[in-house]
């Protein structure tokens, strides 16, 4: 970690920087201006990192997240195809600490008192700040699919966000009888990870292959149509002839209802036994949001150039909880957000350069082995919203070497992406 | 560009307003929608779009952006509009620009008889109320982009600039997201301690779109000469 030196030799030019404007007059009695980071995912995680490195040791970086080992959502369903192991996709906070300096407090912040800049922690404490950045992910919409509940995810598992969920939907998919019946009910937009349910659909396909060949997938989807669909669609019959059986909303997949006792699923009035059913539910930003009065409707809105809310410029809100205009809700996008936001941060508290922000997302899914596709797209920032501005996808019908070297690719940008959010 | 010179000088009064925290937009809305709805009143007589939209004297635009030309189900297309979408049209923003500036120049057989929108900021207004019922990039990454990008040119100001650390620290770290900056090459090649000629060189192949790569193409289209010299001081001489 060679550009861990800068964060102690590198003063010079943060000292000069902070001549250039005053930094914000910050807590009373506290030597150093204070940022809070709640969730250490993609967002979270990229932000402690980048505020604690770039500011040199100038603010005091706090990160609370609860769990001690994180797993990421993306490459989880490399994981159920059998393609990563479960410790290929855990990372701990280790690094932050010891080489960046963050203070890493595992616990969960449970409410936030904006006039006091104060944020409460499930263990008691309270932690004051001068800047809170928000990433705490997805929560589940209440009744979003008639029959299913969160108590219902042992039965019928989401496995949207990454741990124990995803273990327990590949132990269900080992243990489907022969010719059995794997069940998705894909969500409405927007949602984390827009190919995400496809590429899953993708990975079960592809170990049901190997080990249960006659097994079926029927997708009730409340959409008419999804990302990637002509790519998948063709890797799906191109290498699960017969296997995938997509209901999209034209043709009923909207009115769905499922029972986790009896396992069966209800699409258009058809009951259906399943043996596996990984329900999906409509999603809302992590409830903290909620709580500290910062949604509008279920996401919470950001200024585009800082990722600072709408409603209280001391809080910056991140990835799949905000709501900010075009960019898909993805680790990717929380990451390309994180940089931004550290810069306004770090320029509101001590004077540094703030530069135009700019953002970009990549967006990998695995068809089958050796088979990756990728759509992707730039973004800049305008008063109303981030606005899309140039893009790309794969293409149907592209050779296999091509696939391939998109594969490796993706696996470059896990290595890439982690590395980059936990040093 | 309309409008660029403006943006680009915005850009430039950001760069040397050390904490200018909200820099003004850097990318240009297609158009106005509310204007746009205004204009779209030229088109409603035979044109439907919303919830429920259905085809009237001309086809319903709902997901008009990027959708193949002559593909709304139910609607009887002249032989001509059917002939360009075997020829593969595709309604992209600036074939749609082309189309609503003069119809007939670009399908000559269309049955769309209307002469035209000829400023160029009506069709960017109407344009842009139109995108609203397209897909939304959010849902489906793929979908229309909704606002042009900026291009930044030279000016002595910004050339001025050149070697600025921080600029280069700051834009490097989304190249960071995939490029690991310990030097791996797993998947994805490594980018530090290259000579700044041959990154360069290699970043204006991608902008130009000499060197195949979506991804790179695309991330160095956005990036003036200025910006790509600022990553390629900084990534040389990262260890």
């Amino acid at each position: 970690m060679k550009l861990n030196r800068r964060i102690f030799l590198g003063t010079g030019a943060a000292a000069a920087a902070s001549a250039l404007a005053s930094p914000m007059v910050h807590a009373a009695g506290h030597a150093r201006p204070r940022v809070v980071v709640v969730g250490g995912g993609a967002g979270g995680a990229t932000a402690a990192r980048y505020l604690a490195k770039d500011s040199k040791g100038e603010i005091d970086v706090t990160l609370i997240e609860p769990s001690r080992s994180y797993y990421t959502c993306f490459f989880s369903n490399l994981y159920i195809g059998g393609f990563r192991d479960l410790q290929s996709i855990a990372h701990s906070y280790g690094t932050l600490a010891s080489e960046y300096g963050v203070n890493v407090v595992h616990d969960w912040a449970v409410a936030i008192d904006r006039d006091a800049r104060m944020v409460s922690l499930a263990g008691g404490d309270a932690v004051p700040y001068d800047r809170l950045i928000l990433s705490p992910g997805i929560d589940f919409v209440d009744g979003a699919v008639a029959g299913w509940d969160v108590s219902a995810q042992n039965k019928m598992p989401h496995a949207y966000k990454g741990g124990s969920q995803t273990e327990l939907l590949k132990a269900q998919v080992a243990a489907m009888p022969q010719g059995g019946t794997f069940a998705m009910v894909a969500p409405p937009n927007p949602y984390r990870c827009p190919p995400g349910p496809y590429e899953r659909v993708s990975m079960v396909a592809h170990l049901l292959k190997a080990t249960n060949p006659t097994a079926k997938i029927i997708v009730a989807d409340p959409k008419p149509k999804f990302s990637k669909q002509g790519l998948f669609q063709e890797g799906w019959a191109d290498n699960y002839a017969g296997m995938v059986d997509w209901i999209g909303s034209d043709f009923g997949g909207d009115n769905v209802e499922v029972d986790p006792e009896a396992m069966t699923v209800s699409i258009d009035g058809e009951v259906t036994k399943v043996d596996v059913c990984n329900v999906i539910p409509a999603m809302k930003a992590g409830h903290i949001c909620e709580q500290a009065g910062l949604t509008d409707g279920n996401w919470a809105p950001v200024s585009a150039h800082t990722m600072q809310s709408r409603v209280d410029e001391n809080i910056h809100v991140l990835g799949d909880a905000c709501s900010q205009g075009d960019m898909p809700k993805s680790g990717f996008s929380a990451n390309s957000q994180a940089k931004v936001a550290a810069m306004a941060v770090r320029g509101a508290l001590t004077g540094s350069k703030v530069f135009p922000a700019k953002f970009s997302n990549t967006c990998w899914s695995l068809i089958d082995t050796d088979n990756g596709v990728k759509v992707g797209a730039t973004y800049e920032a305008t008063d109303e919203k981030i606005a899309k501005v140039d893009g790309f996808i794969s293409a149907t019908g592209e050779d296999a070497a091509l696939r391939k070297a998109t594969y490796e690719e993706s696996v470059g940008w896990y290595a890439g992406i982690t590395s980059d959010m936990f040093g | 560009m309309q409008g660029s010179f403006l943006t680009t000088l915005t850009t430039v009064v950001a760069f040397f307003c050390a904490a200018a925290v909200n820099a003004d937009e850097t990318a240009q809305a297609l158009g106005d929608l509310e204007t746009g709805a205004k204009v779209f009143k030229k088109c409603a007589a035979c044109h439907k779009v919303g919830e429920g939209a259905k085809n009237r004297v001309g086809p319903m635009l709902n997901g008009i952006f990027d959708a193949s030309a002559g593909a709304v189900e139910g609607f009887k297309y002249s032989k001509s509009m059917k002939r360009a979408a075997a020829d593969g049209l595709v309604w992209d923003y600036e074939r749609l620009d082309a189309f609503l500036e003069n119809p007939k120049s670009m399908v000559s057989g269309t049955k769309m008889n209307f002469r035209g929108l000829k400023k160029e900021q009506d069709r960017h207004d109407v344009l842009a109320y139109l995108r609203q019922f397209s897909d939304d990039p959010a849902n489906i990454p793929e979908a229309a982009p909704t606002a042009m990008a900026v291009e930044i040119e030279l000016s002595p100001e910004i050339l001025a600039l050149q070697g600025d650390p921080e600029y280069g620290e700051y834009l490097g770290s989304e190249c960071l997201t995939c490029h690991q900056v310990g030097g791996s090459d797993q998947g994805i090649p490594a980018i530090v301690g290259w000579p700044k000629t041959d990154f360069v060189v290699a970043m204006h192949a991608y902008k130009e779109k000499l060197r195949p790569h979506p991804v790179m193409q695309m991330m160095a289209s956005r990036l003036s000469d200025e910006e790509i010299a600022a990553l390629a001081a900084y990534f040389r001489d990262l260890e």
